[in-house]
């Protein structure tokens, strides 16, 4: 851990990233600039996971369902209960926390491959949930949330989700809450303990730490960072699906956080943007772009295990964090 | 700091036992430790040393009996409660943060009790000038050489202002001259903590336990000053008779 | 249909899934047994025996049953080829580590699964059962393929368990899983017998879908659920445990047909999983496993 060393070289790097991505609205044409907004929409996904996976170190296999519960607490709060879009925003991270509690309850008595198996498990069951009660969910097929719902106003100006520059200047303010508050936590004491838990959990709780409150609230605020991913991409997209649900998107949190860089707090952006790129160039011409994700996490586990950044500061940059 | 006889013992256990299956590997042990006390530990290996500690401190399970610390009866709480209370225990086999840094290893007791970044920079620079190693704050603690690991340790118990330090074989692997140092480390650490010290050094028990507590087969064997273990019978068939590099 | 017939029919459909059910469960168990790896990509091995059944049987033509039994022979070995491949130069690079494990049999899972796709496509098709005899029950008519799928996978059962408890092959196959460096040291070449046991536990996902392919199709999603059934049966069942696994095979399958029959399928599913995650947080050892160790 770095936490004490050059702090103003830390917080210099990410404004100097949220700055680029800042001017990147104004450089990019059309395509890419929905992409990039997609994509930091997801990455944010990928540093609540990587807040459990990297920093706690508990493999989940089921962050699909903290993701789902935003993006359907979201949606439906708007369709169904004509909730505004910053209340249904609030919502869908509510219930991304709430979630995360009551699973985190159950699953943290288990550790290793148990706790991989009842997180899937719980996601499982999440989903098909879904499939279930399709009725209110619009199961398989999902639902749209129409544009007039995806305005608001703040004092006298409407902020209209549709549009692209408004859609892309949300999903960078999300991320850069997330970044900053990530990065704040990562560095803080809780930061140290949640590491020490990684590192070794018995000798953590002999220092006096109650290792199980530390994990259970980890999961949560893991939990609620997913859920607001999942709320602003049903807020700013305008749809709400049931593969969102599905086990794909529990593995991809995963698969993006390894290559970037697990307990890195840049490398879940890196991780995203990489394999986002990739496989949208690949499905252009194949349908079975999963096949590369495949073959990324063989090669990453096999021979790049800290990913991209956590690599680079191994070897060269011990300060990044 | 001498014994005082004139408070309430500080740890009491009364019938503390552990069953594994059919083994009984503490069976129903009555002690008692005054607070302000040097008190070592001794006895074969496989006596229940670790396994009795280990239930004071929480780390196992009681299988029957009570532990009571200052009074309050610990016996259900969990351990991480208890280090709360005022009990270190530091392990028998190394168990330190090996991919952090020295600096972070200490931090983490530090920051138990100390908030701001510079009361815990102090706290853990203190700490880990009465143990020597200072000087090697930002090393990752895993490069160490095994001495300085156990010294690690020992500075790991000793941030937690415990009330209680127990000490599992903490000379294990240590140099003479560095047992030398660690004895002026228990000395010092003694006039403000009670000290409960596994060992089986004989001439360093000797040298540094107001009381000695002889474990065997799981139960109390005998219990006395370093003069009296020394003189009883039964302990040197025991154990003392055994032991390769005994002071006569 | 009265109810008592349909339960009958439920029930026989029931016994079906739970034959091929234990089959495929049992290939997860032993893997996980012997060599404490979680191979998430079993699910793969089940699907690629199922459309390589497809791929041998359009071959051959002829008589359904020619292709079909050679397809039960050539569709094992080859995913047998494939699984011990792996094994050898994937997870033994990973001294398997359950994390990098579980993520690399992840991994393994999208490349299975997308040459499926490339290869055989988005399609399902269906294979020609070997023969059609219908067996006249008082109340309807039911496939004797599907009963013979009952009897030839507790031959294979039975099979397996002799194997295992009174060959030299399953005697070192226990002892690796007893204790690994205990067996090294005798001079067990640990990481064959690993590689062994991860082959044969994807033979027999095949062998279970190339049993299974004649009544339902070849589709190259098709590993998903039995996947996920097979990993609620390992769970219950105790891992590492073959009676647990055969029973827990049973209980699941039977319990899943009738219910599917009778209710929706996928609120038998949703209860089924969720009964089993709460079973492995608060009873981890299953029916008849061991504690962990």
């Amino acid at each position: 851990m770095s936490g004490e060393h050059k702090p103003a070289k830390a917080y210099a790097l990410h404004l100097a990233v949220l700055a680029l991505l800042f001017a990147l609205n104004f450089l990019l044409p059309a395509y890419h600039h929905g992409l990039l907004a997609r994509i930091m929409v997801l990455a944010v996904f990928a540093m609540g996971y990587n807040l459990l996976f990297g920093y706690a170190g508990l493999l989940s296999l089921g962050h699909a369902m903290f993701f789902a519960a935003g993006m359907y607490g979201a949606g439906l709060s708007v369709l169904h209960f004509g909730f505004a879009v910053p209340l249904a925003f609030l919502a869908g991270i509510a219930c991304g926390a709430l979630l995360a509690l009551v699973v985190g309850l159950l699953a943290l008595r288990t550790s290793g491959v148990a706790f991989m198996i009842v997180t899937m498990m719980f996601a499982q069951v999440f989903a098909l949930s879904l499939i279930y009660f399709a009725g209110f969910t619009g199961g398989d097929q999902g639902l749209v949330i129409p544009q007039p719902a995806r305005l608001f106003g703040v004092g006298s100006a409407t902020i209209d989700l549709t549009d692209p520059a408004v859609r892309y200047m949300a999903a960078l303010a999300l991320f850069a809450v997330a970044l900053l508050v990530t990065l704040h936590l990562v560095r803080s004491r809780h930061g140290r303990v949640l590491v020490a838990i990684r590192e070794n959990e018995e000798r953590t709780r002999m220092l006096g730490y109650d290792t199980f409150a530390n994990k259970l609230a980890v999961t949560v605020v893991s939990g609620a960072i997913s859920a607001a991913a999942g709320a602003a991409f049903a807020l700013l997209f305008g749809y709400v699906g049931a593969n969102f649900a599905g086990v794909q998107y529990s593995i991809l949190p995963l698969l993006w956080v390894l290559l970037g860089g697990a307990a890195t707090t840049l490398g879940p952006l890196l991780g995203t943007l990489v394999i986002y790129v990739i496989t949208d160039t690949a499905s252009s011409f194949t349908s079975a772009w999963l096949l590369i994700v495949g073959i990324v996490l063989i090669l990453l586990v096999l021979f790049f295990p800290k990913g991209v950044l956590g690599t680079l500061r191994a070897r060269w940059l011990g300060w990044l964090p | 700091m001498t014994v005082q006889h004139n408070l309430e013992p500080l740890l009491v256990t009364r019938g503390l036992s552990r069953r594994f299956g059919g083994l009984r590997a503490v069976d129903g042990v009555d002690f008692t430790l005054m607070p302000g006390e040097i008190r070592a530990v001794i006895g074969p290996n496989g006596a229940g040393k670790t396994t009795f500690v280990g239930m004071v401190c929480g780390r196992i399970a009681r299988s029957d009996g009570a532990v009571l610390f200052d009074g309050q009866d610990i016996s259900d709480l969990p351990a991480h409660r208890r280090a709360r209370l005022g009990i270190a225990y530091t392990f028998q086999i190394t168990s330190i943060y090996p991919n952090l840094s020295v600096y972070d290893n200490v931090a983490l007791p530090v920051q138990r009790t100390a908030r701001e970044p510079r009361a815990i920079r102090a706290a853990v620079m203190a700490a880990l000038e009465k143990v020597g190693l200072d000087g090697r704050a930002a090393m990752p603690a895993g490069q160490l050489a095994y001495g300085h690991q156990r010294l690690l340790e020992v500075a790991m118990g000793l941030a937690l202002k415990p009330r209680l330090l127990i000490l599992d074989e903490p000379t294990q692997g240590l140099s003479d001259a560095e047992i030398e140092d660690f004895i002026v480390l228990v000395r010092d650490i003694a006039r403000t903590a009670t000290v409960l010290l596994i060992e089986h050094n004989m001439p360093l028990v000797m040298q540094l336990a107001d009381r000695i507590t002889v474990f065997e087969a799981g139960r109390i064997l005998a219990e006395g000053t370093p003069e009296q273990i020394r003189a009883n019978a039964a302990v040197q068939a025991a154990y003392l008779g055994t032991e390769a590099g005994a002071e006569p | 249909m009265a109810f008592g017939p349909h339960l009958l029919l439920a029930l026989l459909e029931g016994l079906v899934s739970a034959a091929v059910l234990s089959l495929t469960a049992l290939g997860l168990s032993l893997v996980f047994g012997v060599m404490r790896v979680v191979n998430v990509a079993h699910g793969e091995f089940f699907m690629l025996g199922a459309v390589l059944a497809w791929a041998v049987a359009n071959a051959l033509g002829g008589h359904p049953a020619a292709g079909f039994f050679a397809a039960l022979v050539v569709a094992p070995l080859i995913v047998g080829a494939i699984a011990w491949l792996s094994e050898r130069l994937v997870l033994s690079r990973l001294n398997y580590d359950p994390e990098s494990t579980i993520v690399a049999t992840i991994g393994l899972l999208y490349i299975i699964q997308q040459l499926a796709l490339t290869f055989y496509g988005p399609e399902a098709r269906p294979v020609t059962p070997p023969f059609t005899w219908r067996l006249s029950l008082p109340w309807f008519g039911y496939s004797a393929y599907k009963l013979s799928i009952v009897l030839f996978s507790a031959l294979l059962l039975v099979a397996t368990w002799l194997v295992l408890t009174r060959t030299k092959a399953g005697l070192i196959m226990r002892a690796t899983q007893y204790d690994s460096e205990t067996a090294q040291a005798f001079g067990i070449p640990v990481g064959r017998v690993y590689a062994g046991v991860f082959a044969l536990g994807a033979m027999l996902a095949a062998l279970a879908a190339v049993l299974i392919v004649p009544i339902s199709q070849a589709h190259y999603l098709m590993g998903h659920d039995p996947l996920l059934l097979s990993f609620i049966v390992v769970i219950i069942g105790g891992l590492g445990s073959l009676r647990g696994t055969v029973v827990a095979a049973v209980l699941i399958g039977v319990s899943d047909g009738v219910i599917s029959m009778f209710f929706s399928p996928t609120l038998a599913k949703m209860i089924a999983t969720l009964a089993v995650a709460l079973a492995l947080v608060f009873r981890p050892q299953g029916l008849f496993g061991a504690t962990a160790r």
